[in-house]
């Protein structure tokens, strides 16, 4: 549902049907026939993930049900130079598990079992295939859950989430992937076994676990990922706030903040989003707002009594025009089923949608969302914005149609210029979906020639070959200097003494 | 601005400098943790002057400070908006920096509730071997692009490079807090850690030593007069709560405290950290229990493999933090894969080994 230049149509020349028998050849000494697909109509359901726009048809696709099959089959691989693109669930939103026309797509969906639950140290172990819901699902016995649940919950692996460090509606009070994970087992690229993070709260060395998180695939191969499991809080309730013009909103998650609360869940929806999850789910939400806001607390009885009324107090002074408080389980679920819908409702009204993840120090939003409306009007396209208010982090979905090929490039240029205008207004070009392949020529824009360099660096300090997943998240030298765009200065600041605040 | 800066010039300079002849530099802040970590070797690197806060938003959760900026200045900041570093960084003495507490990455009391100091870096700009100026990560909450080199930044006792400045997370300090006090053997009160941190309980610091278990509540007023209400045991006047935990915090306890005779005598202090469920350790000594049973603290004449191996078999790993003779390491080594991986890192950013040569680990 992106915009994305065409797929690279599936015509073998000579050379790499040769080479495709070569490595499945060599793989056949590893895996069982059924195991190793190569026929295009096989692995034709691998050609993309969530971003289908970006479609490679992969060499070839291989399915191993035990680890020494995957420690062999990147054995094999290495030894023949040939790249691997580990794949989970195939939900991702940036084409990170786009596959390799030269290489192996690895996809690792049959390993699919939790190990252990250990409800008195609060952790669980689980294979790189279990779904993240599955996790928590498992955990309700005990009255604990995995906290971090992005939207695609039902279906996207944990070993995607570490792959990407996925976030979800709760991470400002509960943190993102990589604030709820204990440790990492997996291979490297020569199929050595290797362990980042441990049982315990850090491991000896650098920190190698922050960098493989989020590392999109990049770096080691995720085979068993311990999670830390949260204790159930007893209750919560969600307070749906209007707002007549954007501003005021921002201004009031500003407030909340300021006065010391951490909402569970703090999300906004401008007013043509409103509309369109109203008419999608019919949740009740104020069709007269310029915004929403949706605020959430959790913990005991009390806690959340104590919590509701001082946000309402804020949101009230803040100058909410209506304030409704969910009554009980089911409304808040209501409060919630548009926004959880957001994207589906989008795709209702619209043949095409593209999803931008852009994060931004939350002060700029009403600068932002005022520069996102300039450039609907110049690319002539609209725009609907959610927006996990408390930690910053943008959702614009750009409504177009894919089959005009005009609409397609505006929308590209559309969801460029924000991304630029994101790192200008001091923010980051992805914040949670990652940058895979969609979001390769903005990091030219976030980083410099010195800074990509080392990134590199990094994946070469992991994977000298450069053979897990080439060629995502950091673009070329060449590639950047095609693109054209500056890259924005940012870091230190001279004279830190001048007030700035 | 950056070639205008005349600080960040002057450490530009020098390690060109130390860089074109294959010498070393021992990046210093306030100088507070010289004694942790393998023996500081080479010419002093002086991050005092790159000092000041830069950008502080209190709500945006962020503040933005160089690294020579003296910690106590940063917290005391925050602290006048009502927020906090929620992982509680150790002071092991006057003149501590923002720099030096990334670089050590170490967290105190709230570790086990509230995250690390790691889980709090958002951005850093550090300058690397090359004397390149780099900044990784941002100010903002949610950052994926690229791979999070900032983070790597924190517990990296400055061999990847020098941090000029950083951008943390701040949260709002607690509303309400109390603080309990129960007499209880090692085992029954890694019993009652355990499965107190199961629940939905404002739990935010825990410590056992003596025979005495000691729990700290933050949160809400309503959630944690609740829980005290639940918990039993005695309660601790705010006062003195507050003074034992920053004891702890800062290693100001008696515990903490080898004198000349007793190192001599071969005595040593060990961090012992492993899963919150282990189950207690076998090994001579005496021993301060944090993080709800996940960082062990051991003052023990046992010999060195003793402890590491003891830590190795309960999933863990120990660290050597005072002693007479730290020739046993002063960290414990990750395994073969892992290590070919620091040493390319190392090579990456610091390709004439510059920096804190042997800080980590001798030969590295």
């Amino acid at each position: 549902m992106n915009a994305a230049p065409p797929s690279i149509a599936p015509v073998d020349s000579p050379q790499r049907a040769a080479r495709q028998a070569e490595v499945a050849a060599a793989l056949a000494a590893a895996l069982p026939h059924e195991a190793i697909l190569v026929r295009h109509e096989d692995t034709a359901a691998y050609e993309c993930d969530g971003l289908t726009a970006y479609k490679a048809s992969p060499l070839v696709v291989v399915l191993p049900e035990t680890a020494s099959q995957v420690q062999a089959v990147l054995r094999i691989c290495h030894s023949l130079g040939c790249p691997v693109v580990a794949r989970g669930a195939g939900t991702g939103l940036s084409g990170g598990a786009l596959p390799h026309r030269f290489g192996v797509t690895l996809s690792l969906a049959k390993f699919n079992k939790i190990l252990e639950i250990d409800p008195v140290g609060c952790t669980a172990v689980v294979q790189c295939g279990v779904r993240n819901l599955a996790i928590s699902e498992a955990a309700a016995v005990h009255g604990l859950y995995y906290a971090p649940d992005p939207s695609s919950q039902i279906a996207c692996t944990i070993g995607g989430n570490v792959a990407e460090n996925s976030g979800g509606v709760h991470c400002l009070k509960y943190g993102l992937t990589a604030h709820n994970v204990r440790g990492v087992r997996g291979f490297t690229v020569s199929g050595d076994e290797v362990a980042f993070g441990s049982g315990a709260l850090d491991a000896p060395g650098l920190d190698l676990m922050s960098l493989v998180l989020g590392s999109e695939g990049m770096l080691a191969v995720t085979m068993e990922v311990t999670v830390k499991l949260t204790p159930k809080p007893q209750l919560a309730r969600c307070i749906m706030a209007s707002f007549r013009d954007v501003e005021s909103a921002g201004a009031a998650v500003a407030d909340i903040i300021a006065q010391g609360i951490i909402p569970a869940g703090l999300e906004l929806m401008d007013q043509l989003m409103t509309a369109v999850a109203e008419d999608f789910v019919h949740a009740g939400y104020d069709l007269e707002a310029a915004a929403i806001l949706l605020c959430e607390s959790d913990g005991t009885a009390d806690e959340v009594a104590e919590e509701v009324e001082r946000m309402t107090r804020v949101l009230t002074a803040s100058g909410a025009s209506r304030i409704e408080v969910s009554r009980d389980e089911a409304q808040r679920l209501k409060f919630w089923s548009g926004r959880k819908n957001a994207f589906p409702a989008s795709g209702g009204i619209s043949p095409d949608y593209m999803c931008m993840d852009s994060t931004i120090p939350r002060k700029r939003l009403a600068e932002m969302l005022r520069a996102i409306e300039a450039m609907s009007r110049k690319y002539a396209l609209r725009c609907v914005n959610v927006f996990h208010a408390g930690d910053g982090n943008l959702h614009p979905l750009i409504l177009f149609d894919a089959n005009d090929p005009d609409e397609m490039r505006r929308c590209e240029r559309f969801g460029a210029e924000i991304l630029e205008t994101s790192v200008h207004l001091g923010g980051t070009v992805t914040g949670e979906h990652g940058v895979g392949v969609e979001k390769l020529n903005s990091m030219c824009v976030q980083f410099s020639p010195a800074e990509r360099e080392r990134m590199m660096a990094v994946k070469r300090a992991f994977d000298p070959g450069e053979l897990l997943n080439p060629g995502k998240v950091i673009p070329t030298l060449q590639r950047c200097a095609e693109y054209g765009k500056m890259h924005v200065h940012r870091g230190m600041l001279a004279f830190p003494e001048l007030p700035r605040f | 601005m950056i070639a205008t800066d005349p600080v960040l010039l002057r450490l530009i300079d020098r390690i060109r400098e130390a860089g074109s002849r294959q010498g070393a530099l021992d990046i210093r802040g306030g100088g507070t943790k010289a004694f942790y970590g393998e023996a500081p070797c080479g010419e002093p690197l002086d991050t005092a002057e790159l000092a000041g806060i830069s950008v502080y938003e209190p709500s945006e959760l962020v503040i933005t400070a160089r690294a020579g900026t003296p910690l106590a200045e940063l917290e005391a900041e925050i602290g006048t908006r009502g927020q906090c570093l929620p992982f509680e960084p150790p002071r092991f003495g006057a003149g501590g920096t923002v720099g030096g507490m990334v670089a050590a990455g170490l967290s105190g009391p709230a570790r086990a509730s509230a995250g690390a100091l790691r889980d709090h870096v958002l951005g850093v700009t550090l300058l690397d071997g090359r004397a390149d100026v780099l900044t990784f990560g941002g100010q903002v909450m949610k950052n994926v692009a690229g791979y999070d080199v900032s983070r790597v930044m924190a517990g990296s006792w400055g061999v990847l490079g020098v941090i000029c400045e950083v951008s943390l997370k701040v949260l709002p300090a607690a509303r309400a807090t109390a603080t309990l006090s129960f007499e209880c053997d090692e085992r029954q009160a890694l019993g009652r850690l355990h499965a107190w941190s199961a629940q939905a309980l404002p739990l935010s610091a825990s410590s056992w030593h003596a025979g005495r278990l000691t729990l700290r509540l933050a949160g809400a007023a309503a959630a944690v007069g609740a829980a005290r209400n639940t918990l039993g045991g005695v309660e601790i006047a705010p006062a003195m709560a507050e003074t034992w935990w920053v004891a702890l915090r800062d290693h100001r306890h008696e515990f903490f405290h080898l004198g000349a005779s007793e190192l001599e005598s071969g005595e040593c202090l060990w961090r012992i950290s492993v899963p919150a469920v282990a189950a207690p350790l076998d090994l001579p000594g005496s021993q301060f229990i944090e993080w709800g049973g996940a960082q062990r603290w051991w003052r023990s004449r046992a010999p060195a493999v003793e402890l590491r191996d003891t830590a190795t078999r309960a999933g863990g790993h120990a660290t050597l933090v005072r002693a007479a003779d730290k020739a046993a390491g002063a960290f414990t080594r990750p395994a073969e894969p892992l290590m070919r991986i620091h040493r390319s890192l190392k090579q990456a950013f610091d390709p004439a080994g510059v920096f804190n040569r042997g800080r980590l680990y001798a030969d590295f």
